[in-house]
């Protein structure tokens, strides 16, 4: 019965293997067309985790195969006694070290990814210079705030500020900044296509970057529990040409300004929000 | 089948004195017991008793996650006539709260420290009780308060919804969610309470190892079990007052307005708190160092005590008794400091996140070692295909898929998008159910005979091991792929977003696994109940093993043993190879010893031993 109970521990990791090396072709992978990531940043962060899915995977399937193969000759152990081994030191060195190694250079290999991501210093000058929206969560959806168009976006809002409700535009091929905060609970601005994710932690103004690479919808979902709502915490992130997302800006402006006559009222305080700004 | 060999040596056996502490009557005796082994039966059924609400409120969690929105069988037109019997979205946040609470504080934490460390460390180290027996007992008793607080919250508005993180200002301020009224508070109590349990418990432990060995046994004569347990009850000590001064915090904060968690110009339910100046990110930083070590807290026992059971069911000595040793210590050290690993995207210091993420990946290498000394403990081998062994190769290989899938998570830029996704749900499965549940199983099965004098049922505990092993691959390996498809935890219904609508057939899949690894326990529980009454006898050593606690009666009656042990040598010495047994207990010392001087102390010698082999 040894030989069987082999094959049964056999079974697990071959599926395993199979349903991963699968994944990629019948959709199980990362999410939106051809697995790929919708931003730069994100195409690094899919290789680290590609690079990091090889070395595990073949330490997967060398240990599950030690084991079963220790199994099977301790099945097949026809001696009286078993072998009376009580460690081995170089063996043990080896097994130490190479796997060391190996993590050392994972952890070297991913910190300027990480950099790149996350330490201020390395945004992308273009990005911070200008951000391009406040992000700000709230039990349970996202609002956001832009700056009037040619303007900078202030840290207090202003009175000719731009606002919308779950629906953030972005334009294409640049990379942007948002400033991230929430209005209550603990949320997560979670963009999957993108890779990208930040907690919005109450109290804090988190600049948050990314590069979408091609136009798209994108879904933007909450990552953290906040509250019973948690799951319908739902936006959309639509990435468009410069001048598409201009001409949304200057619709927006239009449908919030627009006092009933077809004038558009944000002009009447262009000189008074460009004297805050200085 | 006993194997008593107390004077080989020619020493005269000691004859113990009377136990100090005697039980009187009935109550004494089986209630407010101070003996550990009594104490231990108790901890072990309310663990039992535990899990089965745990699982429960699993399954309920996955019903709504493969059929969302639908009446909840048996229970849910009974439980929420109102709703038609479906699950309201702020009862599916109680229902994963609670499940993490109840499996955490309730199952995986007691069951190991509470019954296996109760039993096993006088039994093995050669002592008649524990340190404190008194103190041991109260550890017990505060699982109660606890479990009526975690019970009371059930009963309040929503029950408590924040997650078993308890993050602020969900957990923090009571408008912020229907389940943070009462209920939360009541949440906070009960953890306090399992708190307490756990300190007196560690500190008990930790006295018993140090003061009370028998003759003869030095540390690194110790099992890996004692090891195991050893350094948890330091881990646990030394963590655990900060989660409690933290969960006091928050308890000031919700009821005194001290607002330790809490920033000012929130507004909540269109309604602004008149103070602040706190920090939510201050939570996460007390409760993850907790709760990071804590992880350890649920596995290194249980490594521990596959170290010996692998080791005794393959007839072979542990491969690398010292850095085995020195590797459950890093693990415990290095456990420490990685607590950040938990908070890469919370908006801490990015720079700090690199410190934490080298940490971190190093935290893997002494885990690997222990994989690889596991493996070839196995190696050359007789092994035994009993449930025993099954459970530990299911421990292993198992852990291995949560050892790995944590190298993705250790990874900072891996882990921004893997966060909070079902892959990190399927990474801390693997290791909390995948790898020391089945650890407890084998333990179960192992030490049973010692506990209540008689052998479990192998039949039922193979169709258990089989039904439960393929239940939890089918419910934990498909998360991965979840998590990879970017689904969030903790979601009532994912499908609501265009990107995860496909994930349904596959929700459906897993809920079906659990639904069979469910059922499954039921056979465990057949096999415990029927085996206690009706298994067959067993001797004092059934498995021919080589630790202390075998040399006792089975059970062993008040005080343990009846000569008091002296220890020889190291534990796991089997494949001896003269002798008529295979194996050599601790208390034999060798007639003639077979290779120069085998004791571990040289372990320098162990070296010219493998290579002249």
């Amino acid at each position: 019965m040894g030989k069987g109970w082999c094959l049964f521990f056999l079974f697990w990791p071959i599926a395993a293997v199979v349903s991963c090396a699968m994944a990629p072709w019948i959709g199980w992978s990362f999410p939106y067309d051809n697995a790929q990531a919708a931003s730069n940043l994100g195409i690094r962060i899919d290789g680290l985790f590609y690079l990091i899915l090889v070395i595990t995977a073949i330490v997967f399937v060398g240990t599950q195969a030690a084991i079963v193969y220790a199994l099977w000759r301790g099945a097949n152990n026809r001696e009286e006694r078993a072998d009376c081994v009580h460690g081995n030191h170089k063996l043990e060195l080896v097994w130490s070290i190479i796997p060391g190694i190996i993590l050392l250079f994972l952890a070297i290999y991913q910190m300027n990814i990480w950099a790149d991501f996350r330490i201020k210093k390395y945004y992308p000058e273009v990005a911070v210079k200008d951000p391009i929206a406040e992000v700000t969560a709230r039990q349970f959806e996202w609002r956001f705030r832009y700056p009037a168009i040619g303007k900078k976006l202030q840290q207090k809002p202003q009175p000719d500020d731009l606002h919308s409700v779950n629906e953030l535009h972005v334009p294409f091929g640049k990379p942007v900044m948002i400033q991230l905060r929430s209005d209550d609970v603990q949320h997560s601005f979670f963009l999957p296509a993108l890779r990208i994710k930040q907690d919005a932690l109450p109290g804090l103004q988190i600049p948050v970057w990314f590069e979408a690479n091609k136009p798209g919808t994108y879904d933007l979902v909450c990552a953290e529990l906040c509250g019973w709502g948690h799951y319908k915490m739902k936006a959309h992130v639509i990435v468009q040409p410069e001048d598409e997302y201009q001409n949304y800006l200057k619709t927006l402006t239009e449908q919030q300004f627009y006092d009933g006559l077809g004038k558009i009222a944000a002009t009447e305080n262009d000189s008074e929000s460009e004297a805050t700004e200085k | 089948m006993s194997v008593l060999n107390p004077s080989p040596t020619g020493l005269q056996p000691i004859l113990k004195p009377q136990a100090h502490h005697a039980p009187g009557n009935f109550i004494t005796k089986y209630i407010f017991s101070t003996d550990h082994k009594i104490i231990a039966i108790q901890f072990l059924f309310t663990t039992l008793l535990m899990m089965i609400v745990g699982g429960a409120l699993a399954l309920a969690v996955r019903w709504q996650l493969a059929f969302p929105w639908e009446s909840m069988p048996i229970v849910g037109p009974w439980l929420f006539a109102a709703e038609g019997g479906q699950i309201s979205p702020e009862f599916y946040t109680m229902l994963f709260t609670m499940h993490a609470t109840v499996m955490i504080f309730l199952v995986i934490i007691p069951i190991l420290a509470g019954t296996f460390g109760n039993f096993l460390i006088p039994l093995m180290i050669g002592a008649d009780d524990m340190a404190f027996p008194k103190l041991n007992m109260l550890s017990y008793w505060f699982m109660w308060p606890a479990i009526a607080c975690f019970g009371l919250s059930f009963t309040f508005a929503g029950g408590p919804a924040a997650g078993w993180t308890s993050y602020p200002i969900l957990a923090d301020l009571a408008q912020a969610a229907p389940g943070s009224g009462t209920a939360q508070t009541f949440w906070l109590l009960g953890v306090t309470f399992v708190g307490f349990s756990s300190m007196m418990g560690s500190i008990n432990y930790m006295t018993t190892i140090i003061n009370m060995r028998a003759p003869g046994m030095t540390f690194f004569r110790m099992p890996m079990t004692i090891w195991g347990l050893f350094i948890t009850a330091i881990l646990q000590a030394f963590a655990l007052p900060v989660l409690t001064a933290g969960g006091f915090m928050q308890v000031t904060d919700r009821l005194l307005g001290t607002c330790f968690f809490y920033p000012s110009g929130l507004v909540i339910n269109n309604a602004a708190p008149t103070v602040g100046g706190g920090q939510a990110l201050l939570w996460q930083h007390l409760f993850w160092f907790y709760s990071h070590p804590a992880v350890y807290i649920m596995l290194l026992p249980v490594m521990g005590m596959v170290s010996d059971m692998l080791s005794c069911m393959c007839r072979k000595p542990l491969f690398g008794y010292k850095p085995m040793v020195i590797s459950m210590s890093a693990i415990a050290s290095l456990g420490f400091i990685v607590w950040g690993h938990h908070m890469y995207t919370s908006g801490m210091n990015p720079a700090v996140g690199m410190a934490f993420m080298v940490a971190t990946m190093m935290i893997a290498l002494p885990s690997a070692v222990k994989t690889f000394n596991w493996t070839a403990t196995i190696w050359g081998g007789k092994v035994q295909f009993n449930t025993v062994t099954l459970n530990c190769i299911g421990f292993l290989s198992m852990f291995i898929v949560g050892g790995l899938s944590g190298i993705f998570m250790a990874a900072v830029p891996v882990d921004v998008y893997f966060h909070d996704t079902y892959f990190i749900v399927a990474h801390f499965h693997y290791v909390l159910f995948g790898a020391t549940l089945f650890g407890v199983f084998a333990a179960i099965q192992f030490w049973f005979p010692k506990m209540f004098g008689r052998m479990m049922n192998e039949k039922l505990g193979k169709t258990h091991f089989v039904l439960t092993f393929i239940g939890a691959n089918g419910t934990f390996f498909p998360m991965h792929f979840l998590g990879m498809q970017g689904m969030p935890r903790r979601y009532a219904d994912p499908y609501l977003h265009g990107y995860l609508e496909h994930l349904l057939p596959m929700n459906q899949f897993m809920t079906i696994s659990a639904i069979v690894m469910g059922a499954a326990q039921i056979l465990l529980f057949i096999n415990i109940f029927y085996s206690m009454f009706w298994g067959p006898k067993a001797g004092r050593n059934p498995w021919n093993a080589t630790t202390l606690e075998w040399t006792a009666p089975s059970p062993p009656p008040h005080g343990n043993f009846d000569v008091l042990p002296v220890v020889f040598h190291g534990p796991n010495e089997y494949a001896v190879q003269n002798g008529d047994h295979d194996f050599l207990m601790q208390t034999e010392q060798e007639c003639e010893p077979p290779k120069p001087a085998e004791t571990d102390e040289n372990n320098d010698t162990d070296n010219e031993q493998e290579t002249s082999r």
